[in-house]
């Protein structure tokens, strides 16, 4: 296939971006999103141009490292589905295509596609963590739990915090970020215990990031490539609402 | 009081009071609907309904009072998150492509703005009679007839009814996720709810006014 790339380019996280357009000749279908990308990258390079920066890691779908908006969709048109794995066959022969970096106040950009998402990383460590005894490893299947509550949690776990949810958000909110860990920790036994202060704590701390607010538009879990539960954001709500009445902080 | 100022303060305790206060006037506006149905009954129906509601001036200015705070409570968060949502992606993308909003959730703020400048001029046409040529504050069904006989009229009640449905399908469904309700068991009813209220709501309200234009009651 051939195809036209625009493509968001950066020099520096104070530098003035803009769309340049490139030819990507004989994509083969088989190609992943990122591969056609090296692609690219490697003719630039010989032809002793900057390659195109774009973040990566994993390419298997479970680091949450790679990221890039492909024609207005954080993580490109295929549901549930990162950048990494995302093949070209999903494009047509002559298409255009626009490649963004996720766009938000809280994830500055850094160099052309890639922007610094460790704003993430603050809020988890606010309350992204429960505590244990260390020491020998406890017994498994010490604690009886649910398997359906086991299972909603493992669901809210398998957010890989890649930040599509902010990207694709009209608000930039990360909702649906925040919501993924305080279910994932909070419907389990082990993470009671910080319930309450995690999630005064954690929507402290995306309100001080600059995150938006929530609209309930959806977008966010359309664009979520591990498909996190909207339900999850009304649990983040409820936990809120009852540690803002409960808490003695 | 710190607890009350560190949940006004977050985003997600502005949206809660958006959830609560916007209930109120979902209340409100059910009721407000019903009781104008009575024109179609009779003339003295709907008046002595309206005379009803004015019997006790405690009450009345109870509700009146309630519902403004609760109009301006919605109001202040709505300007507040907006501001918020909008300062928080400075540069926008070159190319956006929806894949979820709803158009009625893309029009909230303006429709909401609409529905606020709509609601004063609505005050000072059927409230206080400011707007109105030929006013009673006791006969209700005449300041109605009077004014729908114009077409002009209808069009801008039937206007301010089509922003209401779009607000409420959203709001009344959004309502349920803010307020952490989001159980299997609420999923389904809280669409079919939504949409049942943003329908029957606007097309009760315009009943009577299209009732009137067309010669049916009068
Ligand atoms: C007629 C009176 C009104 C009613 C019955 C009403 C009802 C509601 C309801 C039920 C919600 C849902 C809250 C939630 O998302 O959880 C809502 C949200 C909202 N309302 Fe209103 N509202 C009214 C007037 C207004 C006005 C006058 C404005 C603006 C000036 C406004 C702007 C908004 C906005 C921006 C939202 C948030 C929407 C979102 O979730 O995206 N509303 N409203
Ligand atoms: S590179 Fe690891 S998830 Fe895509």
């Amino acid at each position: 296939m051939n195809l036209t790339l625009h493509v968001w380019r950066q020099a520096g996280p104070s530098e003035a971006g803009r769309l340049v357009t490139y030819d990507a000749p004989d994509v083969s279908p088989e190609m992943s999103f990122l591969e056609m990308l090296d692609v690219v990258n490697e003719r630039l390079i010989e032809r002793g141009q900057e390659p195109i920066a774009f973040d990566h890691d994993c390419r298997e779908g479970i680091c949450g490292s790679c990221s890039l908006v492909i024609n207005g969709v954080p993580h490109g048109p295929r549901r549930g589905t990162a950048t990494c794995q995302l093949h070209m066959r999903t494009f047509s022969d002559g298409d255009h295509i626009w490649i963004e970096p996720f766009r938000a106040r809280a994830f500055p950009i850094v160099r052309d596609l890639i922007v610094d998402r460790s704003a993430f990383d603050r809020i988890i460590q606010t309350g992204g963590f429960i505590g244990v005894s260390t020491g020998s490893a406890p017994d498994a299947n010490a604690i009886p739990i649910p398997k359906a509550v086991a299972d909603r949690s493992m669901d809210a776990a398998a957010c890989i915090g890649c930040g599509a949810c902010v990207a694709a958000c009209p608000n930039a909110s990360a909702m649906l970020f925040t919501a993924a860990k305080i279910s994932h920790l909070g419907l389990l036994p082990q993470g009671r215990p910080e319930r309450t202060k995690r999630a005064l704590a954690m929507v402290q701390r995306m309100d001080l990031e600059h995150f938006g607010g929530c609209t309930n538009y959806g977008e966010c879990h359309t664009a979520c490539p591990k498909e996190i539960p909207l339900e999850t954001i009304a649990l983040l709500n409820r936990d809120y609402l009852k540690a803002s009445l409960v808490s003695r902080d | 009081m710190k607890w009350l100022l560190r949940f006004y303060r977050s985003s997600v305790g502005k949206k809660i009071l958006m959830a609560v206060t916007g209930l109120v006037w979902v209340v409100f506006v059910i009721e407000h609907m019903a009781g104008n149905l009575l024109a179609l009954k009779s003339p003295e129906a709907i008046n002595r309904y309206a005379a009803f509601l004015k019997t006790s001036d405690e009450v009345l200015w109870t509700f009146r009072i309630g519902l403004f705070v609760a109009l301006v409570v919605h109001v202040d968060s709505m300007v507040k998150l907006t501001a918020l949502n909008w300062t928080s992606r400075p540069a926008r993308y070159a190319k956006v492509s929806y894949q979820a909003a709803s158009p009625a959730a893309r029009t909230m703020r303006w429709g909401g703005v609409f529905l606020l400048l709509w609601l004063v001029y609505h005050i000072l046409h059927f409230t206080t009679g400011h707007l109105h040529p030929d006013f009673s504050h006791t006969d209700v069904f005449n300041n109605v007839s009077v004014a729908f006989q114009s077409g002009g009229k209808v069009a801008s009640y039937a206007a301010a009814m089509v922003a209401l449905a779009f607000h409420l399908y959203h709001g009344v469904w959004s309502m349920f996720q803010t307020a952490g309700a989001n159980h299997p068991h609420v999923e389904k009813p809280r669409r079919w709810l939504a949409t049942a209220i943003a329908i029957l709501i606007p097309v009760g309200f315009l009943t009577v006014p299209f009732a009137i234009f067309f010669g049916i009651i009068g």
